[in-house]
Order: structure tokens, then C-alpha cells, then sequence
């Protein structure tokens, strides 16, 4: 089967987030670039799918050139092509994502095989938009789920469970192949690269696929869909970002309440304040 | 006795700012020697305030060229070991290369000489050890079993306990330095984001950082951040299998320039051979901005995949394998200097600062005990010549320069250092004015303190025949292509046309400095052993101790008035000594210090026709009755004024020419020109400072002259001890009342044949054995090893100097010296001062 995993280019989290003195973006002059983790775990499931299924996972990206780092990191787990869409360093809003990714899809179908499954990852883990996929699934006429732990396919029967918490226990979807899931982490526990598949990756070859950017004035990028253009357009969407703006920083202190034996007295205090003893 | 994390005091002794390794071993020491009131800050959290010291790799090699860091790491490990902090895993250092088993064989010199237990084993036992290896690849290993990982954050932790124990000692995690205030070029205060703190002494200790810190008192610590690579690969099943964090030898790779060692089940691979990464100190991330931490910063992959095949190819059997993983990667920030030594020592520009930057876990509390000894008594058991902060010129404290050496130096880290080797980058920085004259007669530059000195000169190369008949077997080139890198037999070539006729020799590297005033006789009689007290024009050569007594120079001190001394003293330890003579000067202004290396340019005129080309050119009386040795007078040379020097440190009869820099180019040619007739020749640096040096038996600076010797033991002792108090009197005093433990020998290497037939040639810091091969080393411990090694070519052979045990410092006494793997003949041929060339100096006093 034929797996498509879109992943995004985000910076890793880890310290508290610098901005920019425009308040438009993350600083990220000392930070690593990742994908988010649901989107790494929808890359474990597509390699362990195909692992079982046969056929071939391709991921693609749409963004910045240096995007190509989390496509050969992908490689390196395993995935066998990786697909990006250069759009610049701009970030775009959910409704030009899922334009490009769109066009890109159409792209890479009318070149090869349809795609059985793509996935998503829930939600970005900067932006946090949680549309992107419901768009391209929608664009495509293709079903989405959303939220998913669990991914079992039927190849006979051309069709896949998808599995999902709630509150109340486990939702089972039954969707007929080709179909779209966004996923979410605990789906799996991703692998690390091994040595050899970064190797693999580094040397791999990744395909681009070029990308018009929106001219000024231009409409949305909703107009492009229904064709196969040689070039995907990439149209502005309807998101402004006003400003980014930290949070208060909250500065915990820490109070040492003694050494060795003496402490122990204050310490019962505090257990006790919080109602702990 | 208190450990208060809370408040800061107003007032303390010691600020030390910084709670890494370094930091955290200093206040344990400076407790221990009764510092009372501490203060230890770290703008990060404990235990792992972030630094270099929180994911350095943590393992320690013991074996190193260096004495002074071999010295740091023993008494390092001895200190992790006391503290429970120390596992011996053991060590393995591969040779893929034959250029790489000889310097193995090289390496084992340095273990026979500092007494590490190691050994040159063979791939199939490297294999035993570590069973893991491609034994093809190997073609020879050097076993240390003594290598061993430590936990320098446990370590950290139990010395702030300990010198809690002792001193008041205030810990301050979560703050941040925000100015060091001065008064009149000496600390007065401590600002941080908890308050202020009145202090006179400052330490900094915080690694990468310390530029930044230290610029905030008006100091420069030439350092840079740069990136070392390293990822952790498994999980690796038979390394869980061992169920401890390391259970098999660490291994170095020092072809490739990694190492790979077992960390609990996984494998941690290292490298040394990526591009150099550097980093600005301003750049360096803030605690909260940081992923991990601020010294660990998002990994290049790009950089490090091209060593994963080198890794692959040593380590393929575990690392191979799909299900291994690269779980961890960084780009770890360490401190690099533009010489790759440490920074220590009190700063040059401010009274009180120390800096105790640029140390590896492995020297860590070594460089803390030792910088405490430093800062209470004035020196340290262990000489810190070469890691002396105060030792670069201030074009070799700009961040320019600090870029180039360290882009350069990197990629030294495990590479083969020949000890000659000069640097490429950043040259060109200190030109004499001699310098294009020097280039067109095709001079063979050599480094020093920043200047360009030729070594020696092409256009000298017909020598080699004109000499034959004076020396002959000095004039071959060496065989083998590591004794005769960075060498030319025109170096022979041209000490013999000197002795046999005039050199004229560039020593503009020189330094010097003039101090003067009301107080200036008591100044410089505190500074020096030899009595100042002498009549002006007087030359004194004198050593400078340390407050133990050990060395701390030697040089020249002219007396030029009643109240003005010009002080000259070499290139390689020009800036130390400006730092210790500026800092000495009393506050009291009765005597200014200026220096004046960039204004004086040297010519050395030596040979027996020196008198004859001077005396040409000048007016003014040169004969030994008009200008007697040890006598500095002016002259006028053609039209340039001369301050002339009768003086000589290759002995022979002749002149130190010191003159206006601007007028230096006039003088070359003067000197030239008038010495043609008498065949003069322009001599480099090979001859001043080791052929001519050797013959004569002078002691050189950092060589056979360190903090550890005494002038006793270096025969320097002077006749008489002048009634004026000095700088390391009691300690000289002390030595003087006793025999010497050592002497200070030449021996000459009597069959320089190795097993097959090749003429070898030592080149320095080799180990010197009985005949029966064992280790010399004299009553308090010290190892007899090769200070310096050269040509003697008018002595008819090759010269080693070494200290011996006085009772093994006798002139004929038989010797064997290890170099590369095989051992040499050597005999005593002096003990003592006495030269082998010209005992009595007829020459140079004639």
C-alpha cells in the first residue's frame, strides 16, 4: 500500500520559547528543528504498515527549503521518499497549507500510484491550527478521523479501523480505503534512526515539487483545486497573525527549609498544608 | 561553616563565579588553605548549572606530551578517586596509519618518562579488551590500563560540601553576574541580580562564558566556544548485558579523531574531526532559551554524518544494526584557546581577577588546587608556566586571532603535533624590521610571541659545502622525515660559519621594558636575585623566582642610570614577564614601568670577526679594554644610535645591537655591508636558541628552567646572596643550604642507530633510563627526561640537557635515552654549569 505522512518543519520545544522582537515568530537561533511528535509517530505507523502490507511510504513537507532535514530524518527511520514543497520562510496559514499539500497530493497521484492512507498529525505543535487534514481530506473527497491510536488495515477488504480514545473509553471508525487519519502521540513509540539509515538519509535523493507563491492581492488558494497544475500554486489564506506575546514568566523560588534531621519538622508542615498526611 | 543558599553576604574574600568542575574545586581548595569567607555563583541551577562540565564525556587519559598536563591530571585523578567519583575502565588508543604507530611509539616515551603504566599491544589483544573491534583495521594500540571515567557534578557537589565544612562558604545558584566594578585597575565589587558583594578577589570559572564575565572588569580571557560533536547510539544488547555504566576500555580512534566508549547500553561516539564550529560567547543561549542546556546546542547532522562511517567501520559489529538507534546527539560546547592550553592565573589587566577558564574534566581539580596554591602563597607545586593566562601579547588576545588558532587548532585535538610544529594561520602579526631583507634571503620563518623569526635561511645553503671540513657529519640531512621536519641541516651549517667567522642574528622578539624612578633600585632588587646595586652600564644576567624560590624567568637587566633599568627578556616569555614586573611595581608611583618592545629592534652580532665588522662602522670604542663584557654602552652605529650589549648567549665574542625600530633596516645593511669582507652570514633562531644555547650549556625558559627546579639545582645558584630582600629569597635560601637533588646535565648521544640502521635523532621530552632501562628520577621524585635536544656541531655531537640525580650527574656516567619505541647510548658529558664549548669563555670574553 501506498502511505503518504505530511510532516511540518517546527522548532524542537524544550526551553521556554524566545520570540522575535516583532512578535511574529519563535526565535530560533539556538534552536533544533523538529516534526511534532504526532506527525513522528505517523511516520513509525506508515513504515510499520507498509513493514507489513508491502508497498511505500513517501513523506512530504511543505515549507522552507531547510525542511529537507525532516524529510531525510524521516528516511532515516525508514521512510522510502521524501517530497518537498518550497514555500519560503513565511509561514502560511492552515488554508494555504492544505492548498499546497493538496496540489502537491494531486501532484504525486497523477505521476504514480493513488494513496491508500495519508496521514496527519493531529494538530502542529506551533501553530496547534487542528485543520490542516479535515482541508486536504475534504479537498480530496477522502474520509478523515481525527485523534487516532490505533491503525489496523484490511487489504482484502480495502478498508481500515481507526481507533480513538474519548472520555468514556475507545471509538472504533471503519473507513473504506483511500483514506485520510490524523494521528495523535501514543500511537506508537517512534523509533531512533539507526546509523546506517542516517547514512541512507543523507545520500537519499528528495523530490521537489515547485511552488508559486501568491502575488499580491491574490485570492485564496482555494481555486486551484480542482486541476492538476504543473506548478502548485500557493494561494494566501484568510489567518492573520496579529502579535506573539509571552507568557508571564512565573519565577518559582526554591526555599530550603534545613539540613539533614532538622528539616523533617518543617517538612510534615508542608505535607500537611497540602493535605498530604 | 555554613552552606547558605539564600542570601548573599555583603563582603567576602573570594568571589568565584562559576559552579563547574573548576569552580566547585577551587572553593574546596581555598577553604583547605583558609580562605574564611566564600562566595560561589552560577547563574544556572545545581547540580548542573549547564556548562561544559554538565556533558563533557567525563574520561580521562592520563598520558600526554606535556609535562604541566600530565602533572594536572595525576593530581586530578587522584582527587576523583578520593572523592569515590573515579571508575577505571581502561584505554585504548588505536593506530590505523603508520605515521600513527610512531606516534604511539612516541606517546610511550611520554608514559615511560611521567611513570604511566602502558604498553603498545598488538590488534589481536586490542580485540580481547574490546571484543566489539574490526581487527583488521588496527595495526597497533596503546593500552593505558589507568584510563578512567569520573562524575565531575558528584564531585562538584562533595567538594562544596567539604569547603562548607571549613568556610563560610555562600552558594548561589539562579544568579547572575551583572558587573565586576574596579578602582584603579583592581576589583573592588561583585554585582549580581542578588545583590552586591564587596570582594578583592575575583575568580572566573565559568568556562565558555568567561570571556563575557571577564570583560565586564576590563579583562580579556582569549577563548572561544566551539562545538565537539557526539551522539549516543543503542539500546546495544551486550552492552546492557554488562549492567553497569562502563565495563569495557574506552577507545580512541585517533586517525579518524574519535573515540567511542560504552555508556550503560548504549555506545557514546565523540569526534574531533568535523569542521570547526565556533561559537561567540555573546551567543551562547540563556538557561530558560536553551533545549537541553546552554552548552548543548541542536545537533549539525550534516557536520557529523561523514565520521558515522569511520564509527561504522571500527565499531560495526554493535553499531550496524537497524535497531540501534542514535538517541541522543549534540553539538556540546567547549572552551578553546589559541594555543589549546589552559587560562590560568591572575589576569594581566586587572589587580584580583584570576581566570581558571579553558580546563578539561580531566585537569579540573588539579587546576583548582593548584590556582588555590596560586592565589594564597604565589605559586603552585605544579609549574603553570604554559597555561599562564598572562602569557599572550595583546594581538593574541583579539578575537581575530583567538578565531584563526582556534579554527586551526581544533583539528589538533587528537592529531600528531610535532613539536616543532608551527602555526599557519594568523601569522605575519609582529614583523621586525629586518623582516623583508630576511624574506629575500629566503629565511625559513619560525613563530614567536606573535613575531616572525627566521630559523634559519636558504641562501645559506652553500654552507653545507663551505663548512664540510669544520663539521661534516652535521651538515647530512636526517634520515628519517620526523627528525628533520621543521629542521635544516643549514642550521649546523650556519653555527659553524659563526664560530668560524661573524653571524648576524635577528632578536627582535625580544622584549623590553624600562622601569624608573626615586624607587626604582628597591623595585627592581625585590624582582630579581642578583644585586641591581652595580654601577651604571653594568649587564646583569639574573633569574626572577617565584615566591617558592622555583624560577619564574631569567633574563637581562641593564643598569642605565642611577635611577632607570632597561630590562630585556625573550619573545616566547615576554608578555609574562611584562604581567610581572607591571603588577610588582608599588603603588606608591616612586617607579613607572613602560614597555618598550614595539619602539627597539635587536641585531646580534657574534662571532670572533664581530669586533672588526663593529669597529668598522662606528666611532666609538669596542675594544675590551673601551667596552668590557658584561657592559651595555650607547654607540652610534653609521648613523643609527646604538644601545650595545657585550653579551652573548651563543657564546662568542660579540654584541647585542639594540636600536630605534624605524632605523632597524639602516642598521641591517650596515651591519651587511661592513661584514662582507669578513664573511659574515645572517644566522636564524636554530642557532641562537639550540645549537649555540647547547654548546654553551645555557638554560632555557619552560625547558630546563621551571617553578619546580631551583636555581640550585639549575646551577644558577650565584655566589654570594645579596642582603636585599627579594622575591623568593627564603625558598632560594633554603635550597642554597642544601646539596642539590639535581643537576642539571649535558649528555651526548653516543650511537644514534636504531635496530635497522637508521640514524634517529631525539627531540625532546624523552625519558633518560640506567643501562639497565630503568627510570632515573632523584630523591623528592622527579624523572629525568630530555629538557632540550640539538646539534652540537663543534662539539662533535648531539646534546641532550636533563636534569639528573646529583648522584647519577657525573661526566662519563652511562645512560640510555628511549625515543620511538627504541633506546639510545648516552654519556654525561658535563655536570654543572660548565659549558662543553669553550669552558672558560675565552671566546665571548676575549
Amino acid at each position: 500500500m501506498e502511505v503518504l505522512v505530511c510532516v511540518k518543519r517546527v522548532p524542537a520545544s524544550g526551553g521556554t520559547p524566545q520570540l522575535t522582537d516583532d512578535g511574529q515568530r519563535v526565535d530560533t537561533r539556538n534552536l533544533a528543528f523538529t516534526v511534532g511528535p504526532h506527525e513522528e509517530c505517523a511516520v513509525e505507523e506508515a513504515i510499520r504498515l507498509v513493514a507489513e502490507h508491502g508497498g511505500a511510504v513517501t513523506v512530504l513537507s511543505v515549507g522552507p527549503a531547510e525542511a529537507d532535514e525532516q524529510l531525510r530524518y524521516a528516511i532515516s527511520m525508514g521512510a522510502d521518499r521524501g517530497v518537498l514543497v518550497e514555500t519560503g520562510a513565511d509561514e502560511l496559514d492552515p488554508q494555504a497549507t492544505a492548498a499546497a499539500i493538496t496540489g502537491a497530493v494531486r501532484r504525486l497521484e497523477a505521476e504514480r500510484a493513488p494513496f491508500d492512507l495519508i496521514l496527519f498529525g493531529n494538530e502542529s505543535p506551533d501553530a496547534g491550527n487542528y485543520q490542516v487534514g479535515v482541508r486536504v481530506a475534504c479537498a480530496l473527497g477522502l474520509p478523515i478521523v481525527g485523534g487516532i491510536k490505533g491503525i489496523d488495515i484490511d487489504d482484502g477488504a480495502r478498508h481500515a479501523r481507526l481507533r480513538r480514545d474519548v472520555p468514556a473509553g475507545v471509538e472504533v471508525y471503519e473507513v473504506s480505503l483511500p483514506a485520510a487519519a490524523a494521528v495523535k502521540e501514543g500511537l506508537n513509540l517512534p523509533r531512533y534512526p539507526s546509523m546506517r539509515g542516517r547514512l541512507r538519509a543523507r545520500k537519499a535523493e528528495l523530490d521537489e515539487l515547485s511552488a508559486r507563491l501568491p502575488d499580491a492581492g491574490a485570492g485564496t488558494g482555494a481555486g486551484d483545486i480542482d486541476t492538476v497544475p504543473s506548478e502548485i500554486a500557493i494561494g494566501r489564506g484568510g489567518l492573520r497573525k496579529m502579535r506573539l506575546r509571552q507568557p508571564e514568566e512565573k519565577r518559582t523560588e526554591t526555599v530550603v527549609l534545613g539540613r539533614g534531621p532538622e528539616a523533617a519538622p518543617a517538612i510534615v508542615d508542608i505535607l500537611e498544608e497540602l493535605d498530604m498526611v | 561553616m555554613t552552606m547558605n543558599t539564600n542570601t548573599l553576604p555583603g563582603r567576602a574574600d573570594v568571589v568565584v563565579i562559576g559552579a563547574g568542575i573548576v569552580g566547585n574545586s577551587l572553593v574546596h581548595h581555598l577553604a583547605d588553605l583558609g580562605w574564611s569567607s566564600i562566595v560561589l555563583l552560577d547563574k544556572g541551577p545545581l547540580p548542573d548549572p549547564g556548562g561544559s562540565t554538565g556533558h563533557a564525556s567525563n574520561f580521562i587519559f592520563p598520558v600526554d606530551h606535556s609535562k604541566e598536563i600530565v602533572d594536572l591530571t595525576a593530581d586530578s585523578m587522584r582527587q576523583y578517586e578520593k572523592l569515590g567519583v573515579l571508575t577505571t575502565c581502561g584505554g585504548i588508543e588505536i593506530a590505523r596509519t603508520e605515521a600513527r604507530e610512531e606516534e604511539l611509539r612516541r606517546r610511550m616515551s611520554s608514559a615511560v618518562t611521567w611513570d604511566i603504566d602502558a604498553e603498545l599491544i598488538g590488534p589481536d589483544r586490542a580485540v580481547e579488551l574490546v571484543p566489539f573491534m574490526n581487527r583488521d583495521i588496527i595495526r597497533l594500540a596503546f593500552w593505558t590500563p589507568s584510563v578512567a571515567v569520573v562524575d565531575p557534578l558528584q564531585a562538584g557537589a562533595l567538594m562544596r560540601e567539604q569547603a562548607a565544612a571549613t568556610a563560610d562558604l555562600t552558594v548561589s545558584a539562579n544568579t547572575e553576574v551583572l558587573g565586576i566594578e574596579t578602582i584603579a585597575g583592581h576589583v573592588t565589587k561583585v554585582r549580581t541580580d542578588r545583590g552586591d558583594i564587596e570582594t578583592e578577589t575575583v575568580v572566573v570559572a565559568c568556562g565558555v562564558w568567561s570571556p563575557r564575565i571577564a570583560r565586564m572588569a576590563g579583562a580579556t580571557i582569549p577563548l572561544t566556544p566551539a562545538v565537539h560533536q557526539m551522539i549516543d547510539v543503542g539500546p546495544i544488547p551486550e552492552l546492557a548485558a554488562t549492567g553497569v555504566e562502563i565495563a569495557y576500555p574506552i577507545v580512541r580512534d585517533m586517525d579518524t579523531f574519535m573515540y567511542e566508549r560504552q555508556s550503560g547500553a548504549d555506545l557514546e561516539v565523540g569526534s574531533y574531526a568535523h569542521r570547526p564550529i565556533l561559537h561567540d560567547p555573546e551567543d551562547i543561549p540563556s538557561v530558560a532559551a536553551a533545549q537541553l542546556s546552554p552548552t548543548q546546542l541542536p545537533f549539525t547532522a550534516e557536520d557529523f554524518d561523514p565520521q558515522m562511517e569511520d564509527a561504522l567501520e571500527l565499531f560495526g559489529s554493535i553499531l550496524d544494526r537497524e535497531d540501534a538507534g542514535v538517541r541522543h546527539a549534540i553539538n556540546g560546547l567547549l572552551s578553546l584557546t589559541p594555543d589549546g592550553s589552559p587560562l590560568l592565573g591572575e589576569t594581566p589587566e586587572v589587580k584580583g581577577l584570576w581566570s581558571a577558564a579553558a580546563v578539561w574534566i580531566k585537569e579540573g581539580p588539579g587546576v583548582g588546587r593548584m590556582l588555590a596554591e596560586c592565589m594564597t602563597h604565589g605559586s603552585a607545586e605544579i609549574d603553570l608556566h604554559g597555561a599562564d593566562i598572562a602569557r599572550f601579547y595583546p594581538n593574541q588576545r583579539t578575537r581575530a586571532h583567538i578565531r584563526e588558532r582556534t579554527s586551526e587548532g581544533f583539528n589538533k585535538t587528537y592529531g600528531i603535533v610535532h613539536p616543532r610544529e608551527q602555526w599557519l594561520s594568523s601569522r605575519q602579526q609582529r614583523l621586525s624590521p629586518f623582516y623583508e631583507r630576511e624574506g629575500v634571503l629566503g629565511a625559513e620563518f619560525f613563530e614567536v610571541g606573535g613575531w616572525e623569526r627566521p630559523h634559519w635561511y636558504e641562501s645559506n645553503r652553500p654552507l653545507l659545502e663551505e663548512m664540510a671540513e669544520f663539521g661534516h657529519k652535521f651538515l647530512q640531512d636526517r634520515p628519517h622525515e620526523w627528525d628533520r621536519r621543521w629542521w635544516s641541516p643549514i642550521i649546523n651549517a650556519e653555527h659553524l660559519a659563526m664560530r668560524q667567522r661573524v653571524a648576524m642574528i635577528d632578536l627582535s622578539a625580544f622584549a623590553h621594558f624600562e622601569v624608573a624612578g626615586p624607587g626604582v633600585l628597591d623595585y627592581i632588587q625585590r624582582m630579581i636575585v642578583a644585586n641591581a646595586d652595580r654601577r651604571v652600564g653594568r649587564l646583569i644576567y639574573t633569574p626572577v623566582l617565584a615566591p617558592n624560590g622555583g624560577f619564574r624567568s631569567d633574563l637581562t637587566v641593564v643598569r642605565m642610570a642611577d635611577d632607570r633599568y632597561r630590562v630585556i627578556t625573550g619573545g616566547s616569555d615576554g608578555a609574562r614577564d611584562a604581567a610581572w614586573f607591571s603588577r610588582n611595581v608599588p603603588a606608591d608611583g616612586s617607579v613607572t614601568f613602560t614597555d618598550l618592545t614595539s619602539a627597539t629592534c635587536t641585531l646580534g652580532l657574534w662571532g670572533p670577526r664581530a669586533r672588526d665588522v663593529l669597529a668598522s662602522v662606528t666611532d666609538d670604542d669596542v675594544t675590551d679594554d673601551g667596552f668590557g663584557f658584561a657592559t651595555a654602552r650607547h654607540i652610534t652605529v653609521g648613523t643609527v644610535p646604538v644601545l650595545a650589549l657585550r653579551v652573548s648567549y651563543v657564546g662568542e665574542l660579540g654584541w647585542e645591537l639594540h636600536a630605534p625600530f624605524d632605523q632597524g633596516r639602516v642598521l641591517w645593511d650596515i651591519i651587511a655591508e661592513a661584514g662582507a669582507p669578513h664573511g659574515i652570514i645572517p644566522a636564524g633562531i636554530g642557532v641562537y636558541g639550540t645549537t649555540g644555547r647547547m654548546e654553551k650549556g645555557y638554560r632555557l625558559m619552560g625547558a630546563e628552567l621551571t617553578s619546580e627546579y631551583t636555581p640550585v639545582d639549575a646551577g644558577l645558584a650565584l655566589k654570594k646572596v645579596k642582603e636585599h630582600d627579594f622575591i623568593g629569597k627564603d625558598g632560594y635560601l633554603q635550597a642554597r643550604e642544601h646539596e642539590p637533588i639535581a643537576e642539571m646535565c649535558i649528555l651526548t648521544v653516543d650511537d644514534h642507530h636504531d635496530s635497522s640502521g637508521m640514524r634517529r635523532y631525539p627531540q625532546g621530552g624523552e625519558p633518560i633510563l640506567s643501562v639497565r632501562g630503568e627510570r632515573v628520577v632523584d630523591r623528592i621524585g622527579r624523572p629525568s627526561y630530555v629538557t632540550s635536544a640539538g646539534s652540537g656541531p663543534s662539539v662533535g655531537a648531539y646534546l641532550l640537557m636533563a636534569y639528573l640525580p646529583v648522584e647519577q650527574a657525573e661526566e662519563g656516567n652511562r645512560l640510555l635515552v628511549q625515543y620511538m619505541g627504541e633506546r639510545y647510548p648516552v654519556t654525561v658529558a658535563r655536570a654543572g654549569r660548565t659549558p662543553l664549548f669553550d669552558p672558560d669563555d675565552s671566546r665571548m670574553k676575549g
